[in-house]
């Protein structure tokens, strides 16, 4: 397995945002993780990158106890989130946005050559490559954060609601993107709201409700799945 | 009004764009013509043309070494500010710990008569601010928010209340027969005496250019990168790997360790140093100076620092209705920064990123009405 979450709660303050959840994400899969509006979707990404402490359980990263490493050390073992809301550099031109999410590289050839592929999977961003990450549409920033964060050449990429505020068009052509990055090779762990979409390219997923795992297949069993149905794909 | 103050934003853009845009040649020679201007300017057989550039009611010279220390210090506490984002409101703290190492450590005054010469005590001086500055960093930096702001304000206001009524820091009384830095004429007499302040300034104007060389080589650098990234957005460069605690420690403490440099060279100058020179308001005339020139651009600090320093000096001996100018020096001083952060909040020589994250700003506050 390459990430494993085992009966993990987390605490904000006094509110507890998770409730032991457990999860894993083979090598090579797209795992969507669905749910309602504070279900803890994001909360759980925080929790497996790093930018939140667990209060119990254990992550697994590679067989290695992770839960207790700084964030910043989870990027150098191959962890990479494009966070909710994007969270791009404003003031830093799409170059060196995308050059902040090698931050952790030093092989120079192996970064322009990531740096190639994703400006071939965003063509957008090429174009603007100059200009400042600030001054994107929304739906630019977006794909800069997805960039960015393939700049890191994660093994595992954790993207939350990469979909977020996009138009129907865009939403299709990131998901296409999602599922290329998939096939090259890195391994995708996926929050959406857009069910429909993410069970449909997702492996296996899990469904998240007040904090806790309720349901758990694969894409193609909870897409059918009646109760999944009602809940998260607005069908009677 | 907003077309007004659109214009006036966009006049200043296109004077920015042809600097840089000009030959590599041309920016060279003008930085060295304005770097001979500012060595030349202490002597009087120069400045004596300047029309009303030197001070009518305070010596010229003198001056323009206050307005070097000043200089010196907003280069340190840009570091902090303006590229690493953090708020610190007790930067003069730094600068107090600075000259009192040197005090106690070399005047006959102190308790400890240890004597030491000068020189050897300013890299003392410089690590125990530095030291300072981390052990103040440490538990504070980890924590997001105004925290720093506070703790670094109660720090300041801990040392000048220390150096008051402490026995040992000597209050009102102060430190006195602080030695000057070595060096002799050919003739045997001082280079840096009493009357002359001239050896002084071009001290401090020679260690500004090394810092800021060193800041300027610093910013260009990964670690720029990473301060860079923390003040645009702290979580976003954690989740892309900069270890932003380390990277704030840093950019506290090298701002801390300039102030302190900075308190090393003003007490070996004043001689003297007692509990009057550290003054609250002196932190917010610094951070006020680095924002008001440009915070986050090494040349906007040194206009801010070096033209609020001067234009505070300037106004002694003009009378205007009986008042000398000079009282009114903080009210005149509100009163510009209040129009500057209505026409330009990002200073007036401002980084290019900054005024990006400020036109980020000010649209999602217009998205947010
Ligand atoms: N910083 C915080 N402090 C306190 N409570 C928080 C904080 N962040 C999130 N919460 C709470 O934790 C719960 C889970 O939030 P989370 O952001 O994980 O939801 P989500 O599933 O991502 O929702 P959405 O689909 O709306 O993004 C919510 O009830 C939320 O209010
Ligand atoms: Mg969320």
């Amino acid at each position: 397995m390459l990430l494993e979450i085992d009966d993990v709660s987390l605490l904000y303050g006094r509110i507890q945002a998770l409730h032991g959840i457990s999860l894993t994400v083979a090598e090579g899969e797209i795992v969507a993780l669905i749910g309602a509006n504070g279900a803890g979707k994001s909360t759980t990404m925080r929790a497996i990158s790093g930018i939140r402490p667990i209060a119990t359980g254990s992550i697994r990263f590679e067989g290695e106890d992770i839960s207790k490493l700084r964030a910043d050390l989870r990027v150098r073992r191959g962890l990479c989130q494009a966070p909710e809301g994007r969270g791009i550099f404003p003031g830093m031109s799409v170059l060196e946005n995308l050059d902040m999410g090698a931050y952790t590289r030093r092989d120079r050839a192996g970064i322009a050559e990531d740096l190639a592929r994703v400006l071939d999977l965003f063509p957008r961003l090429a174009e603007r490559r100059k200009q400042a990450g600030g001054t994107l549409s929304g739906g630019e920033q977006q794909m800069l954060a997805v960039g960015r964060a393939l700049m890191s050449r994660p093994k595992l990429l954790l993207l939350d609601e990469p979909s977020m505020g996009l138009a129907p068009m865009l939403i299709q052509q990131i998901f296409d993107i999602i599922k290329e990055i998939n096939e090259q090779g890195t391994t995708v762990l996926l929050v959406e709201q857009n069910a429909q979409q993410a069970l449909a390219r997702a492996h296996r997923a899990y469904v998240l409700e007040t904090g806790k795992i309720v349901k758990t297949g694969t894409g193609a069993e909870l897409l059918h799945d009646p109760a999944v149905k009602e809940a998260y794909l607005g069908v009677a | 009004m907003t077309t007004v103050l659109e214009r006036v934003r966009s006049g200043r853009e296109a004077a920015g764009e042809r600097w840089r845009g000009a030959p590599r040649w041309v920016r060279w020679a003008l930085l060295v013509a304005v770097i001979a201007f500012f060595y030349a300017l202490p002597n009087k057989e120069f400045y004596q043309y300047l029309g009303p550039i030197p001070t009518p009611g305070a010596n010229f010279t003198q001056v323009l070494f206050t307005v070097s220390i000043y200089v010196l210090l907003a280069v340190g506490l840009n570091i902090v500010v303006g590229f690493a984002g953090l708020l610190d409101l007790g930067y003069f703290g730094f600068f107090a710990v600075g000259a009192y190492t040197v005090a106690v450590l070399t005047s006959p005054s102190s308790n400890l008569k240890t004597l030491w010469p000068w020189l050897l005590v300013v890299p003392l001086a410089i690590g125990l601010t530095m030291l300072s500055g981390v052990m103040l960093g440490t538990p504070t930096l980890r924590l997001r928010g105004d925290y720093l702001a506070i703790v670094t304000l109660g720090f300041a206001e801990m040392i000048r209340i220390a150096a008051v009524s402490s026995e040992f820091l000597k209050g009102q009384r102060g430190f006195n027969q602080i030695p000057h830095p070595p060096g002799k004429y050919a003739d045997g007499k001082p280079f840096f005496g009493v009357l002359d302040a001239r050896p002084y300034y071009w001290l401090v104007l020679t260690l500004i250019i090394l810092v800021v060389i060193g800041v300027r080589n610093l910013t260009h650098s990964r670690v720029g990168r990473a301060w860079i990234s923390i003040r645009e957005d702290e979580d976003a460069a954690q989740l892309m790997g900069v270890p932003t605690f380390k990277f704030k420690l840093w950019a506290f403490a090298s701002g801390a360790a300039i102030a302190g440099l900075a308190g090393a060279l003003f007490a070996g100058k004043q001689n003297f140093v007692n509990s009057q020179n550290f003054e609250l308001l002196n932190s917010i005339i610094i951070l006020a100076a680095v924002i008001f020139g440009g915070s986050g651009n090494i040349v906007g600090a040194i206009v801010g620092g070096g033209l609020v320093a001067y234009m505070i000096e300037r106004f002694r001996g003009i009378e205007l209705f009986g008042v000398e100018l000079y009282e009114y020096r903080f009210l005149i001083f509100g009163l510009v920064l209040v129009v500057m952060m209505i026409f330009r909040p990002e200073g007036l020589i401002p980084n290019r990123r900054r005024a990006a994250e400020f036109k980020d700003r000010r649209k999602e506050v217009i998205v947010g009405e």
